[in-house]
């Protein structure tokens, strides 16, 4: 598949559908995001994908001056080359078949026009970092009993291995330690609404991280669109 | 409390285009519901005190109570639904909170509300 749009989680909240039932949904405002660079796999990248850019690098300062923010001056020159007069703050690159790379052109804007109502997408995204968790927390362990004498160990996970034998720690033994703050892909999300006007995506249930996280969406690698 | 402004604007277009009648806790109210069974569309009416009304804009939702056969029944409507046909208010009660949960333990001629006077 070769589609791919970068977001904003805005919030969550609900909506009606049309027998009147409240559908729980993520507002992520998608796009617009320039396309920068084609790779071709005939070219010395070696593989096929596009390089799209995402939210304005600029920032208005006090004395009315615009001001590049967070690019080195190699990175601009990325856009320079691609003849984008702004650069973009977030630089993603998705993997686009060999025989669909004519669709992309460098400069061309890709927004929230991507995907339809109705289409079922997987939603990419960081989720928020809970800090150094507990078992329990972390993997669902059920810790011990509050009352019958239980001493000091509430919240624990238990014996972490046998003694003589192996004497050692089993590799992938749950632990606790820090949980949270990794990339999670959610799948097979509905998108419910589609506002162009604001560039909105309503998307069915919820999505990866917190308020202003950076979404990424593509196409349900695992379902396609029904009726 | 606002999130973003582009969500108020989402919420603030789902709700209803013709008010439900302004009603509060402790009022008797008969709630016409749509109700959808195969191909036809019927109404039926859910008529009991309301007991609770909570949520912002487009989540309103309030609480029915009633009595049937004995047994007491609660239903929540989304305020903003288009199911719900229309509301009637059948009495004003005379309450002193907001949240009337403690109907639920009480019976019979316990849990009648006064009847809101007007003079």
């Amino acid at each position: 598949m070769s589609r791919m749009i970068l977001g904003r989680k805005l919030g969550m909240t609900q909506v009606f559908d049309e027998t009147g039932r409240r559908i729980p949904v993520t507002v992520v405002k998608a796009g617009p995001m320039t396309v920068i660079e084609r790779k071709s796999s005939a070219d010395k990248s070696g593989y096929s994908a596009i390089k799209v850019g995402f939210e304005d690098a600029t920032r208005q300062e006090k004395d009315d001056s615009v001001r590049w923010r967070g690019l080195t001056k190699g990175q601009v020159g990325v856009f320079e080359k691609a003849g984008i007069d702004v650069p973009k703050r977030v630089v993603r690159e998705f993997r686009v078949r060999e025989e669909h790379l004519d669709r992309y052109e460098p400069g061309q804007v890709v927004d929230c026009t991507l995907f339809n109502a109705g289409e079922i997408v997987d939603v990419t995204g960081r989720s928020k970092g809970k800090g150094f968790a507990g078992v329990m927390k972390r993997h669902n362990f059920r810790g011990f009993r509050a009352t019958h004498g239980t001493h000091e160990s509430f919240r624990g996970g238990g014996s972490i291995g046998a003694s003589a034998w192996p004497s050692r720690v089993f590799r992938g033994k749950k632990m606790a330690g820090r949980m949270g703050d990794e990339r999670v892909t959610v799948q097979n999300l509905r998108i419910v609404q589609v506002l162009e006007d604001d560039g909105l995506y309503l998307i069915r249930g919820a999505v990866p991280g917190g308020r202003n996280g950076l979404v990424m969406i593509r196409p349900a690698v695992k379902k396609s669109a029904h009726a | 409390m606002s999130v973003h402004p582009l969500i108020d604007k989402i919420e603030k277009n789902q709700l209803r285009a013709d008010a439900l009648p302004s009603f509060s806790p402790g009022d008797t109210v008969r709630v016409h519901v749509r109700i959808v069974d195969g191909e036809k569309e019927r109404v039926q009416v859910f008529e009991g005190v309301v007991i609770a009304i909570s949520g912002a804009v487009q989540r309103r939702t309030f609480t029915v109570r009633k009595i049937s056969y004995g047994v007491g029944v609660e239903r929540v409507f989304p305020m903003h639904t288009n199911r719900i046909a229309k509301v009637e208010v059948v009495t004003r009660g005379r309450v002193r909170r907001a949240k009337l949960y403690y109907l639920r333990n009480l019976r019979g001629k316990a849990a009648r509300i006064r009847e809101k006077r007007t003079w």
